[in-house]
This record gives C-alpha cells, structure tokens and sequence, in this order.
C-alpha cells in the first residue's frame, strides 16, 4: 500500500513535502491508520505524531486522512483508503510543529475564553448541588467531547478567523455551561458570545458535525446559543 | 480587527437585520412575481400606476433598504473572512478598508438611485 505522508522538521527543510512511503498490509487483518502510523515509524524513525489511549479516548490523535479530519487510532485504513493509496496530513490550518504534530494553542485559547467549568454565585449546600435525571439529559451530546480539534480544523471560519471565531469545539462547550441547570452565569456567558465573530462567523456547512469522532452536533449547540441570544437580546 | 464597521457592531444585531431583510426582500419578490404572474401584456401606463401607489412606493424603499442592508452585513462578512493579513500581510488594513469603502458607495449609490427612482415616479 502506498503512503504519502506530510513531512516538515523546521530545523532541517526548507518547506514542507508529502513524502511516499509503501507498507505491506498483513492479510486478512484490519489496521487502524494508528496501527499503520506506528509501522511507518519503524521503517522511519523521525516520523512524528502525537498519540496516547489508541482507544479514541484522549483526542490526542486527530489528524487528516485522504482530506478528512480524524482519530488516527479509531479509524479503519480500508475506510478512508481509495485506491490503496492514503495520504496523511496535520490537522489543518494550524501551525506545523513537525510532520502530523500542530501547535493547538489556538485551539485552546478558544476555548479557555468560553470558560469551560461551572459558575454558581450560591453558596454551596452541604453535600451537593443536585441535577435532575432531565436535566442531567440536557448534557448528552456536550459532555462527551474530547478536544480532539477535529471539528475547528476542519471548519472553514476557524480557518479564517483562529484568533475571533470560538470554533465548533469551544462553542460546544459555550452551550455545555449555558444548559447546565447548575450554572448561575449564563446572561455574562451570552454576553461575552454576543459580538460578530465568536458565534455569528459560523455559516452551518457542518463539517464539524460530519468529522467528530464522538459523533456529537456543534451546529446544533450553536443554533441553541443563536436561540438563547436572541430571546435574552429581544 | 476593526469591528466599528460592522452594521451594528454586534454580531447578534447583524444576524437579526440579515434575517430580517432577507424576509423583506423575499415578500417583495412574491409580491411582483405574482403581481406579473397575475396581469400580461402590461402597458406602460397600468406598470406606473402598480409602482407608483403609495404602498408600493414604500415598499420598493424598503426592499431597496433591506438590499443595502443584507449587502452590508455579507460583504462585511466576507471582507473579514478573506482580507486578512494572514494573505495579504501589511497591506491587509489598506486592502480591506478600500474594500469596504468600495462596497459601502456602491450600496450608496444603489440606495440613492433606488429612492429616486421609486420615490419620484410620476404618479
Ligand atoms: S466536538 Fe468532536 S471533533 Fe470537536 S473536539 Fe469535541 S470530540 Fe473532537
Ligand atoms: S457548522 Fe459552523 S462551526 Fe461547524 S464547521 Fe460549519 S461554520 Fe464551522
Ligand atoms: S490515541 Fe487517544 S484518541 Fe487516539
């Protein structure tokens, strides 16, 4: 099978190349692109990429395979793989550190400014502050996120506007605070959202949606946060 | 980033006079599309008096209005998506700032010729 793999080391290339690598696939076996990653490496030792649970836990993989965003270690060669050929890149519009490694600062930037964790100006009971089972079930589909980064690489207006646009990622989170029923700060979360670029720069192409690897909706949560401005602004 | 360009300078404000506008403007196209759907072989006469009634008359203002208004937004829109220093480095400011100057005469000039135009029908 042949592999064409993004290839950049600062220190040493001047610009960044795919480079082509072949690998024989065991027969009869599935692989996942991680499995194939780590074979890669033994044939070349500098190939570089973040990983760690290899189970779809950490998020520390994502990465880009034949053009669409993903886990590397929960994603089946034989299903993004055209043709025998497969090509591998970073996430992208990040910046490069090396090979399939991204600097995610920007990533988390966007969503520390969403201030994910809970805000309740009551004092606290004795024991607990207790939810519901319904309004528990408002968290399902939000709490799930692993931060992989998968869905803000893969959106076009995160590209364009890294810096001001939240990213379907933070904004996920935005809503994971705003619907939690222990929360108390949810007019100065709306408030901080309010401005032209940190939910509004979304356009509702979904390609958060159709690359999560948790199978979770950004558009939905940011429709929410569109819903909960409008009512508080009107 | 400059946001003072921005219509309203709130992202939620801008979201509401797009949808808004674009609701205008989508009566408005009913409104004629039914209006020739309805009556053929119109003469000069029967279309002057169609636009020039007071209604019309402000309903045409209007959708002239709501075009300049929804333009506004999406060109500023797409003004800050694509002109960025991240392309364009230094000249990005210069770039972007000719950009919106350019596109707020132009809906100007629309605005302006459209008033006229509907405002000062014979009628
Ligand atoms: S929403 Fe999905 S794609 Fe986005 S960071 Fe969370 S788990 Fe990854
Ligand atoms: S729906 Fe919104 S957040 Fe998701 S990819 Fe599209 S623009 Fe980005
Ligand atoms: S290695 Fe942890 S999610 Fe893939």
């Amino acid at each position: 099978m042949q592999v064409s793999v993004y290839r950049y080391d600062p220190d040493v290339d001047e610009a960044p190349q795919m480079r082509d690598m072949s690998i024989d696939l065991p027969e009869g076996k599935e692989l996942m692109v991680l499995d194939l990653l780590e074979r890669l490496k033994e044939q070349d030792p500098s190939l570089s990429y973040r990983r760690s649970c290899r189970e779809g836990v950490c998020g520390s993989d994502g990465i880009n395979m034949n053009g669409l965003n993903g886990l590397a270690c929960i994603t089946p060669v034989s299903q993004v793989a055209k043709r025998g050929k497969l090509a591998l890149r970073p996430l992208p519009g990040l910046p490069v550190i090396r090979d399939l490694v991204v600097d995610m600062s920007q990533f988390f930037d966007q969503f520390e400014k969403v201030r994910p964790y809970l805000i309740n100006d009551q004092p606290p009971p004795a024991q607990e502050r207790l939810q519901s089972p319904e309004e528990r079930a408002e968290l399902d589909g939000l709490y799930e996120c692993i931060l992989c980064g998968c869905c803000s690489t893969a959106c076009p207006s995160f590209w364009w506007n890294p810096d001001k646009f939240v990213g379907p990622a933070g904004l996920l989170q935005a809503y994971r605070f705003l619907a939690d029923s222990r929360d108390t700060a949810s007019a100065e979360r709306l408030r901080d959202l309010e401005d032209p670029f940190s939910v509004f720069r979304c356009r509702g192409i979904m390609n958060c949606v159709n690359v999560c690897p948790k199978g979770l909706n950004p558009t939905r949560a940011i429709g929410k946060i569109r819903g909960l401005l409008v009512r508080q602004g009107t | 980033m400059t946001q003072v360009t921005s219509l309203a300078r709130s992202g939620l404000a801008d979201f509401l006079i797009q949808r808004l506008s674009a609701v205008v403007l989508a009566l408005y196209t009913l409104c004629l599309l039914s209006f020739f759907l309805v009556n053929d072989g119109l003469d000069h006469r029967q279309l002057v008096e169609f636009f020039g009634s007071a209604s019309m008359r402000a309903f045409s203002v209007l959708a002239v209005l709501s075009t300049a208004a929804h333009g506004w937004v999406g060109l500023w829109t797409v003004g800050t998506d694509y002109i960025r220093p991240h392309y364009f480095g230094a000249r990005a400011v210069v770039l972007r700032m000719a950009y919106q100057v350019g596109c707020a005469l132009l809906l100007f000039i629309y605005v302006w010729w459209g008033i006229r135009l509907f405002w000062m029908l014979p009628g």
